[in-house]
């Protein structure tokens, strides 16, 4: 026990030695957060719009107020004709333009009124994102408007769009998920593989193996540290998608950091086996960066959906421990589900921790290869 | 240009920071000359060879390396010298004959006379039928030649040799120094580094470098005359024992 | 009963062989040495030894212990020292000492005593970072290191490798006093002028023992008549010796010509005859014993 202690202790000193990885592992998930928070935004946040329109139309007065108290929208400019639209877009002045037809609200009660909304097709999926959001806002307003002008409520066929748990389709909800399990994945299994190759490499592990001290001891030690290290970077995302990008924790806080553990484990383990096959501190970069990180990222639904790849990646995405945790985290965070609701995604990510563990303690070797 | 001397060296430093790792030292080696470049680790025989070779610039001295100056043209020193080291020397996963095409591509040899060359240096090697073999294969006394023979593919005037017989078995070692003086006599002047004080004793001429200073520079002869020693080795002993410097 | 018995041992990597049916003694209590160029097999025969790798054929026993099924029980008895640098350059001297008295369950306390000699001298660097020592500190520490829980085999491979004359000598002073505290040490090294300084050794080359015994018994097992020629202008006369009938051998051995004959093809005097003939006069020609190294080429040619 007291090398066990000894050898913990030895691996704290590695990690707080070394600025670099301290620093990484201290910097990256609020570099990341921060990326995919700001940088990479695709939600609806402070759209500019400008309105094309008559202003003493009390009717488009109104659609206007509406559009401008909503918080994630902001009236930007008045226009006055629909051929300044072009110029505004061209100099970046607005994301989005609405034009109101003329005699807007005179002609609301005979169904002659229009309205148009403009996207800057240049970048389309945000386009397609504030059109739709707009598009919804006046809907509402409409709906307002036939009361006030025709005294009775009109049913609408107009279906409304409701997205349940982010109404205002904040990215954030879908990349925070995302970014957990990378960074757990990366600290994990890069920095394992990375430490014991070190050790291969440097000569060290020659000797720690001609020690009396048992290789399980040895495995142990090393993934203790990582472990630790995981626990402060799964809290720094927590408080960061939390507080900084308002991400609501609806689920329970002890089934989450079960599910962070148990991923944790998964990751440890392919962190040791990644130790087990490569020969040098850079084979075992690689092979974490590309052979982890590219999967967790395209099968995690960072960057798009899981649903809308082929049907074979779609099933090797199932060997991904990430993509389950990422399920997990979306489900207990996001949608507040309780522990028989993720049940299987929980029971899968445990079996895998527990293969992934056995066989890489197996395969660590008491001798040189 | 001189035509005598192929290196001269006139007060050389190198610092690093407050730290002098040549401090002043100033030789010459004769052309043709095997010379000896002998002191303990961490005396700054590396760092002085570096200079020489042209990798880096001396904090002030001057001096010349086969007729260029050591400040301003060390691309022309680059290209008129050969260097070998035993850490750094062939391309493993290159075959023989690859490697000697590299070498003789990166000094700017015409295709026909690498051609040529390669054929007279497997020739001269007895390696003719291992060209098509992994320099990784070899045995280490081939790899050494080869290497030996790869840094003189350019006809280098001064070929710098650092440490080039480490952990080599005894008959090898002392084949590999007969290539040594069949080069040498060929007019090519041989600047070596070595741990094994036997082969200090081949040198025309020997330094010994303690504390960043050559302490003693003579012929292997006069050298043990002057320190009553029996061997180069008694000699090092008592020049690099006087040391007081760490690595 | 031998501290280190091993018989048979062959190891390939591939299909290239490393070790060829090496068999060895080791008795308690000496320096024994294993001597051979780089890429002869001596550390993969270290590595058989000290239970990190098993070998393809033959058997060995540590103190009576089976180096494959008994190795747990060997790890607690032996010290091993690698042949590059293998210490935690991040952690402090102190820092590797202590953790490496920890893993063998012990303390640096409980044997100071062990390793006093040689670590006073680092000592006042204790809390420099290993990375930052110099070559001979370093050496220091790492034997400091596998002493530290009072072995009674000590594994050194090619301790002295890329050290200077100077600290060599220092290195096996202390070898000697390591001895003498009842230590059995095994040593390889590439330099045959250590040959000396070993109770015993084994010479290796291209994986196979081609002499073993003490050094005496090694130089007087010397098939040849062994000249020393000296004199200026030595390399042209070298290769004039090396063709004469009856010289088995040529080399220069520092400042002299080492020259081997066969006795029953030839004479002193038809060598010096030989000598005269081509105007070199001066020289000064003896017979000489032969050195560790002179048996070493004359094994190996064989």
């Amino acid at each position: 026990m007291k090398e066990f202690r000894a050898s913990v202790k030895k691996e704290f000193l590695h990690i707080f030695r070394d600025k670099r990885t301290i620093l990484i592992v201290m910097i990256m998930p609020v570099v990341q957060i921060i990326l995919f928070g700001f940088a990479v935004s695709t939600e609806v946040n402070n759209a500019r719009v400008a309105v094309c329109g008559d202003m003493s139309d009390p009717q488009i007065r109104r659609a206007t107020e509406r559009m401008d108290e909503n918080k994630y929208l902001e009236i930007t400019a008045i226009l006055s004709s629909p051929g300044e639209i072009t110029d505004l877009f061209r100099k970046n002045g607005a994301d989005a333009a609405v034009c109101f037809s003329r005699n807007f609200g005179s002609r609301i009660p005979d169904g002659r009124a229009s309205v148009r909304i403009i996207g800057d097709g240049s970048d389309p999926n945000t386009a397609r994102m504030i059109t739709s959001y707009i598009s919804g806002v006046l809907q509402d307003t409409a709906a307002d408007i036939d009361i006030s002008v025709s005294g009775e409520k009109q049913s609408s066929m107009t279906p409304v769009v409701q997205l349940m748990y982010n109404p205002a389709m904040k990215s954030s909800y879908n990349f925070v998920p995302g970014v957990m399990g990378l960074i757990l994945m990366l600290i994990c299994s890069m920095m394992t593989a990375v430490s014991i190759v070190r050790e291969k490499e440097t000569g060290t592990l020659e000797l720690l193996l001609v020690s009396p001290v048992r290789p399980l001891w040895v495995i142990m030690s090393k993934l203790i540290p990582y472990l630790l290290l995981s626990a402060f970077n799964f809290a720094t995302i927590l408080l960061l998608s939390h507080y900084v990008m308002e991400v609501p924790v609806n689920g329970s806080l002890a089934l989450l950091s079960l599910a962070a553990t148990l991923f944790v484990i998964a990751s440890l383990a392919i962190g040791l086996l990644v130790s087990v096959i490569s020969s040098s501190q850079r084979t075992a970069m690689l092979i974490c960066g590309m052979g982890l990180t590219m999967p967790t990222m395209i099968f995690s639904g960072i960057i798009f959906p899981c649903e809308s790849m082929p049907l074979a990646l779609q099933w090797f995405s199932d060997i991904i421990p990430a993509k389950w945790f990422i399920i997990l985290v979306k489900k207990i965070m996001i949608q507040g589900d309780g522990f028989t609701a993720i049940l299987k995604e929980l029971g899968i990510l445990a079996g895998m921790a527990a293969a992934l563990l056995a066989f890489s303690i197996k395969s660590f070797r008491t001798r040189l290869q | 240009m001189n035509t005598e001397y192929a290196i001269r060296i006139r007060n050389l430093v190198k610092k690093f920071g407050d730290f002098t790792a040549v401090d002043n030292i100033t030789f010459d080696v004769r052309k043709g000359e095997i010379f000896g470049f002998l002191g303990a680790n961490g005396a700054g025989k590396t760092t002085a060879m570096r200079i020489l070779c042209g990798l880096s610039r001396p904090t002030s001295g001057s001096g010349t390396v086969a007729g260029f100056d050591i400040c301003r043209e060390q691309e022309k020193i680059k290209r008129n010298i050969g260097y070998m080291s035993q850490k750094f020397s062939l391309y493993p996963d290159l075959t023989v004959r690859e490697n000697i095409r590299l070498f003789g591509g990166i000094y700017g040899l015409k295709d026909r006379e690498i051609k040529e060359k390669t054929e007279r240096m497997l020739d001269m090697l007895e390696m003719k039928d291992a060209g098509g073999r992994f320099a990784a294969e070899l045995p280490l006394g081939w790899k050494q030649k080869l290497s030996f023979s790869i840094a003189l593919v350019h006809s280098p005037r001064i070929i710098f040799l650092d440490e080039p017989t480490g952990g080599v078995d005894p008959e090898t070692r002392r084949r590999f120094w007969e290539l040594i003086y069949d080069t040498a006599g060929n007019g090519t002047t041989v600047f070596v580094t070595t741990h094994y004080m036997d082969e200090a004793e081949y040198c025309d001429r020997v330094s010994i470098m303690v504390d960043g200073r050559i302490d003693a520079m003579d012929s292997p002869a006069g050298l043990k005359e002057r320190f009553a020693a029996r061997s180069m080795d008694e000699v090092f002993r008592i020049v690099a024992g006087k040391a007081v410097r760490e690595e | 009963m031998k501290t280190i018995e091993i018989s048979g041992i062959s190891k390939n990597y591939g299909q290239v062989p490393a070790l060829r049916d090496i068999s060895l003694e080791v008795n308690q209590g000496e320096i024994f040495g294993l001597i051979g160029p780089d890429g002869a097999g001596k550390t993969t025969l270290f590595r058989i030894m000290t239970t990190l790798m098993l070998a393809d054929t033959g058997s060995g026993t540590i103190c009576g212990m089976d180096i494959v099924r008994d190795y747990s029980r060997i790890r607690k008895i032996i010290g091993y020292m690698p042949g590059r640098f293998s210490l935690y350059q991040d952690l402090s001297v102190r820092e590797n000492l202590e953790y490496f008295a920890t893993l063998f369950g012990s303390t640096v306390g409980k044997n100071y005593d062990s390793i006093k000699e040689i670590y006073s001298q680092i000592e006042p660097f204790e809390k420099r970072r290993a990375g930052k020592l110099s070559g001979g500190m370093k050496q220091k520490l790492a034997l400091c290191c596998a002493l530290v829980h009072k072995p009674s085999v000590l594994f050194l491979d090619e301790p002295t490798t890329g050290v200077d004359a100077v600290s060599r000598s220092e290195f096996w002073k202390m070898l000697d006093r390591i001895r003498k505290s009842g230590v059995t040490v095994f040593v390889s090294t590439p330099y045959m002028d250590e040959a000396s300084l070993c109770d015993r050794l084994a010479m290796i080359r291209e994986g196979r023992i081609i002499g073993t015994g003490t050094p005496e018994q090694i130089i007087s097992a010397y098939p040849y008549r062994l000249l020393s020629v000296a004199g200026g202008n030595m390399y042209p006369l070298l290769k004039i010796l090396r063709n004469t009938e009856g010289v088995i051998s040529c080399f220069s051995f520092g400042n002299a010509l080492h020259l081997a004959y066969d006795p029953e093809k030839t004479g002193l005097p038809a060598i010096l005859a030989k000598i005269r003939e081509n105007g070199s006069e001066d020289c000064r020609i003896r017979e000489i014993t032969p050195g560790i190294e002179d048996c070493f080429m004359q094994l190996a040619g064989k």
